[in-house]
């Protein structure tokens, strides 16, 4: 028998006093047969990290490259392939290693640089006692997170930021805010470590011994990321990408300021085509965004697929129908951006929430996240150009916090695992959603004071912005020396 | 010799060039264009922000014919591109001072 049998066989008597013995003694412990990795799994999670790079290129790429003006694809496209290419060598240098090992609760530690000691045989936890995947596939499927959340951020000063900008800009953003962010809301202990500690101060029976094994539970309980210490919940990125990224463009947006004739001259998206085809990618690819999330390839994934179907379905059609109903007429635009303003509401909810609870996360999402695109940012006048902030950020808003009460047992959720009892824990709606919203702040405060900071120093050094002839002449000739269209 | 130059709604071309076929005009130049006149623009709208676009896409057809033709030619244009609505387009004629066909050389009626 294996440990990993021992320990999910539960609280039998024998099974516990067992697992102590494992415990304590270290030679039995190491002579205990090591987790095989569930092939199942890990071919899940190849293909998952797949989909995900398919999400950002070519299908955020091509979103975003149909919004812009003819002048400026190849530009967006050539921000969305370099933040692609340079954060898949940083997470693998160090910031695998920031983001997902043990330091403090606001950052990780070195232990992982150039990912020493990784090998094909290394282990990564999931989210079940006693299931692993190989650790390659969750560094390759983390790394995507990391490549494609200032991919997002790329949007909202699209068409008028000087492609070195970006190109110093992202290497920092990655380092100062993803990486911290990434830390603080994902990493924990694990549950393999929370569920021995657990069961060692079950099966201790002096109180010296107890006291002991309750210092070693705690121990275990509080090696976390200071979000998830908080019990904030994120499923796949709500906060982590979402948020993040939101804030960061519309930082991004005001200090480098609106594009030259904003407000004035015709700035329509030069191929809603090229759109439609980027917005369709997204939703294909998400589902390795969110499936994958669940990190094995159990019910938990399917439950996180449906929710990504249903959510977003009902985010597109809210939003087209609302702006039917306001505007006059149903757009392809309006039913792509409810689409991914959809998606980006389940994220953090996609293997919390229930069908049901998802539908209607989307439909509210669809409309509040309209309202934030057409209403809100005209009113203040900031040109956030392809509305980085109204979708990802306000999407993203709503769905950790709709995520907090849609996790409810009640509300068809599927509630939180306490893995110090094995149990799903009691749910308390304000316990929860006050997690969240602390999560969001912190979030929006991290990333909000960060990436400013970070601009200001980006535009010190090299510049943020191109001179206004060249901005008028368009950044793929003048950055790029290259033309989208030579028809 | 005249030109016969019409800027004309771009869904009406094909009935145009059917209508001058019938007249017995044997080539004419298309190309496609944008402006405004009465008709002015139209708005188009983004993700709630409305844009006025003041150019219309038009296409400009030009036939070139002998100065007898020219009122036939014109009437042609004109009942086939009629629609009634604001926005029809317009029929411009000037003169020609010279014509020459490239491949064999000929010259004014000779070339058209």
């Amino acid at each position: 028998m294996t440990l990993k049998k021992l320990i999910g066989a539960g609280a039998g008597g024998l099974t516990a006093l067992a697992v102590a013995i494992l415990l304590t003694d270290p030679a039995l412990a190491q002579s205990a047969p090591a987790i095989v990795v569930n092939k199942g799994d890990n071919a899940w999670m190849m293909t998952s990290t797949v989909l995900v790079l398919m999400m950002t290129i070519p299908g955020l790429a091509l979103f975003y490259g149909g919004l812009v003006r003819s002048k400026n694809m190849l530009s967006v496209l050539t921000h969305v392939f370099y933040t692609v290419c340079i954060v898949t060598l940083i997470w693998v240098i160090y910031g695998y290693s920031l983001a997902f090992t043990g330091g403090s609760s606001f950052i990780g530690g070195f232990d992982k640089v150039f990912l020493k000691g990784v090998t094909a045989e290394s282990q990564a936890a999931t989210f079940s006692v006693g299931v692993n995947i190989t650790e390659y596939v969750y560094i390759c499927f983390q790394m995507t997170f990391a490549a494609i959340t200032p991919a997002l951020i790329v949007g909202a000063f699209a068409e008028r930021m000087k492609f070195s900008a970006v190109a110093l800009f992202v290497p920092l953003w990655v380092t100062f805010v993803y990486f911290p962010i990434a830390h603080m809301v994902w990493y924990w202990a694990g549950p393999d470590a929370i569920d021995a500690a657990a069961k060692a101060l079950a099966a201790a029976t002096t109180p010296d011994a107890k006291a002991k094994a309750q210092a070693a539970l705690d121990a275990v309980m509080a090696d976390g990321g200071m979000a998830f210490l908080w019990g904030a919940i994120d499923f796949a990125g709500g906060t982590v990408v979402h948020i993040n990224a939101g804030i960061a463009g519309l930082v991004g947006a005001l200090v480098v300021g609106k594009r030259v004739g904003f407000g004035k001259e015709l700035m329509a998206p030069h191929s809603l085509v090229m759109t439609m085809i980027g917005a369709s990618l997204l939703w294909v690819g998400w589902f390795g965004f969110n499936a994958g999330s669940n990190l094995e390839a159990t019910g938990g994934a399917p439950l996180a697929m449906i929710n990504s179907f249903v959510a977003t379905a009902a985010a597109a059609l809210s939003w087209m129908f609302a702006e039917w109903l306001i505007k006059g007429k149903p757009s392809l635009l309006g039913i792509l951006s409810g689409c991914v303003a959809g998606l980006v509401a389940v994220t953090p909810a996609s293997g919390f929430a229930g069908p049901m609870g998802a539908i209607v996360l989307g439909l509210i999402a669809g409309v509040v996240c309209l309202f934030f695109v057409s209403t809100i940012k005209n009113m203040f006048g900031y040109d956030d150009a392809l509305d980085v902030f109204g979708v990802h950020c306000i999407g993203g808003i709503v769905g950790a916090i709709g995520t907090g009460i849609l996790v409810a047992p009640a509300l068809g959720g599927a509630g939180i695992m306490d893995y110090t009892t094995g149990k799903i824990a009691d749910y308390d709606f304000w316990t929860q959603v006050i997690a969240q919203c602390k999560a969001v702040a912190l979030t929006l405060v991290w990333s909000g004071v960060g990436s400013w900071i970070l601009y200001k120093l980006v535009d010190m050094t090299v510049g943020l912005r191109p001179t206004v002839e060249r901005e008028r002449e368009g950044l793929d000739l003048t950055d790029h020396g290259e033309r989208a269209y030579n028809m | 010799m005249k030109i016969v130059m019409a800027i004309i709604k771009p869904f009406k071309l094909d009935e145009v060039r059917d209508a001058l076929t019938a007249a017995g005009v044997h080539g004419l130049t298309v190309t496609e264009v944008k402006g405004y006149g009465r008709q002015k623009g139209h708005t188009e709208i983004y993700r709630g922000t409305e844009y006025a676009v003041n150019f219309l896409p038009k296409v400009k057809i030009e036939v070139a014919v002998a100065s007898d033709q020219a009122d036939r030619v014109v009437e042609a244009i004109a009942a086939a591109a009629k629609t009634g609505q604001i926005g029809d387009g317009k029929i411009f004629v000037y003169d020609i001072n010279n014509a020459v066909r490239i491949r064999t050389g000929e010259t004014d009626a000779a070339a058209l």
